[in-house]
């Protein structure tokens, strides 16, 4: 057999690597990495230039930059950061052979290629038409062709994932269902598939249109396909670091779901609905009924919704019952106080999982509620909205991840120790105050993605409040500080990567797979029954039910003040 | 590995025998949500959407 099946069994952590497959999870990582570098650099120049009282770049190249920052960062740093994930989940969860390795080379080679193409159209200065690329604003025909040559390779790579699962069930690596993670990275798989498939389906016909070869693309045609593309890659997202979420409770505390049944069919509701709220950026757009915006973004996202409040819930919940057991079980909150904050994984995951919830979350079912929208609709709330999910709940929780691969994939220390403990705290609250001060202005009427809020010179001008003003210096100083928490995160993982003390792995080896390494199905061991005597007054998780509270009040009394809001705004009688 | 221990043997069968609940077997076919997560939206939001826009009258 000319099949490679060498694995290595990490001494600290027991986790089985395939190597080919820690090879292709190592690449798509330091790819991923570099992208963010490149995008937070764009990051600072953006942030800057929205700065009022700065303004650093001139228009043109304000519009260049943001083109470049959005895409590297929304597509080309996230989702080879998810390939990884993918890798991990199905080759070192289920232990066993990644399948195909040299077609999930060809996939990482596309997607290279597809992302260095993309960027040589946007930086050659004729290709800023922003992340979302609306028709009739054309670009090179270049930028298309690197969106579909990337988006070709991510499939590919996809399907070497789903091939993995099949291996790995064929080759009985692992008994029952999948693990709970791997079950998240399906979730964010099968959302993949279908992004990708509706970026082929929008991107191939423009692509056309750019070499002239179709001579009309109607421009709500676009917007609905698109976003079946745009907002459905950052529901990718959603499912990758929800299980990121799961797999840090596990790693840092021996954590189980508190019920694997309950999560994984939130899972299944983020499967069936999440890819549906892309609706919500149509919401202001004539041509399509109230029928299809309300169902998909109210009655189907608010399924999508209650999984991520599930999520949301049953991670804390876990980690406190862990905790508990431990002996933390004194009042509400001693497992929360007493919680390893200054390790870099968990502190980095728990301020996604509450950034995500209380900023991302209540944020965007506000946003996704027809009328409400029209308060905030292309303001400044929304790029606000998705820093807070896609950055701090997503960005975050794989630089949390981060902290965990250093030395179990890349097998060197994590350099900077002191400096790793104060990086998600940096980068996470700078990001929080980010957005929360983006969504402050946006309320007041502020544009997104314009380069002078002031519109001076404008036949007609629109004087904001001095609060708008005020707000947007705070979010630029915000900015800067989560710029510098994420020169704090490359710092240390360049560093540890390239110059790090290498952890010597002893009983490193290849091994074929007949003379035994396959591992041996294990069977699973029965839940346990109960949890003994921790908790509160039958609650075995109480501290996590008043999080939940707090929430739920806060979601709450967040969603009716907007709907007062909207009656001063929009006054009726 | 030719003699396998006599207690836990009668445990195996039983996890065998075990019907398998119909969700978890939803649930555990990656191919079949595969299907439904991308037909979902497909339909509902893709095809609903595009026959809304091609349905609206052109403007002579």
């Amino acid at each position: 057999m000319a099949v490679n099946r060498n694995f290595r069994t990490c001494p600290s952590s027991g986790l089985v690597f395939h190597e080919p497959a820690e090879k292709l999870i190592r690449w798509n990582a330091v790819a991923g990495v570099v992208s963010l570098l490149v995008g937070g650099v764009l990051a600072l120049l953006v942030t800057l230039t929205r700065w009022p009282a700065v303004k650093l770049l001139p228009p043109d190249w304000f519009y260049l930059a943001l083109t470049a920052h959005g895409l590297d960062m929304l597509v080309f740093w996230i989702i080879f950061f998810e390939i990884a994930v993918l890798y991990f989940a199905a080759s070192t969860l289920l232990k066993c052979r990644l399948a195909t390795p040299k077609v999930a080379w060809v996939a990482f080679w596309l997607m290279i290629v597809g992302a260095l193409t993309n960027n040589f159209a946007v930086f050659k200065g004729d290709s800023s038409v922003m992340f979302t690329s609306y028709v009739p604003m054309g670009a090179h025909p270049l930028f298309y062709l690197g969106l579909i040559l990337f988006a070709v390779g991510a499939l590919v790579a996809c399907f070497v994932f789903f091939g993995t699962l099949v291996v790995g069930k064929a080759e009985k690596t692992y008994n029952g269902s999948i693990p709970l993670v791997t079950f998240g990275a399906v979730t964010a798989a099968i959302i993949a598939v279908f992004t990708i498939a509706a970026g082929a389906i929008i991107l191939i016909p423009t692509f056309l249109w750019s070499v002239g070869l179709v001579s009309h693309i109607d421009s709500l045609m676009y917007r609905t396909v698109w976003w079946a593309f745009g907002h459905s890659s950052q529901q990718i997202n959603v499912a990758a670091h929800v299980s990121v979420w799961y797999a840090i409770a596990a790693i840092v505390f021996g954590a189980k779901p508190m019920s694997e049944k309950v999560s994984r069919t939130a899972f299944v509701l983020y499967i069936l609905f999440l890819q549906l709220a892309s609706a919500h950026h149509l919401l202001a757009d004539p041509g399509l009924t109230s029928n299809w915006k309300i169902f998909n973004t109210s009655y189907a996202m608010y399924l999508a919704v209650l999984a991520s409040m599930v999520h949301g819930l049953t991670v804390p919940g876990a980690i406190e019952v862990a905790q508990r057991e431990k002996g933390f079980n004194k009042g509400f909150f001693e497992w929360l106080r007493k919680a390893p904050w200054g390790n870099p994984s968990f502190s980095g995951m728990f301020i996604s999982l509450v950034g995500f919830g209380f900023l991302g979350g209540i944020s965007g079912v506000m946003m996704g509620t027809e009328q409400l929208n029209l308060i905030i609709h292309n303001t400044i709330y929304v790029p606000g909205h998705f820093h807070a999910t896609v950055v701090v709940g997503t960005t975050l929780a794989f630089m949390a991840l981060t902290y965990f691969l250093i030395p179990t994939l890349f097998r060197r220390e994590v350099m900077f120790p002191g400096m790793a403990k104060w990086q998600p705290y940096v980068y996470g609250l700078g990001m929080c105050s980010f957005s929360v001060f983006m969504m402050g202005a946006g309320t007041l009427g502020v544009p997104r993605r314009h380069w002078d809020m002031a519109f001076s010179g404008a036949i007609l001008p629109h004087e904001f409040p001095g609060t708008a003003y005020l707000m947007m210096g705070i979010m630029a100083v915000s900015g800067i500080a989560a710029v510098i928490g994420g020169g704090m995160y490359l710092a240390i993982t360049v560093g540890s990567v390239f110059f790090g003390k290498k952890i010597q792995t002893p009983d490193f080896k290849h091994v074929p797979v007949r003379q035994g390494m396959a591992p041996a199905p294990v069977p699973v061991a029965a839940a346990p029954s109960g949890h003994g005597s921790i908790g509160i007054g039958g609650f075995v998780a109480p501290g996590t039910f008043v999080l939940a509270m707090i929430f739920l009040t806060s979601f709450i009394l967040y969603y009716f003040v907007n709907w007062k809001y909207l009656s001063t705004v929009w006054p009726l009688k | 590995m030719s003699q396998v221990p006599a207690s836990p043997a009668p445990a195996d069968d039983d996890m065998h025998d075990e019907p398998v609940p119909m969700m978890q077997q939803l649930i555990d076919n990656p191919f079949l949500l595969l299907f439904l997560g991308v037909a979902m939206p497909t339909v509902l939001y893709i095809v609903w959407g595009v026959m809304e826009i091609v349905g609206i009258p052109i403007a002579k």
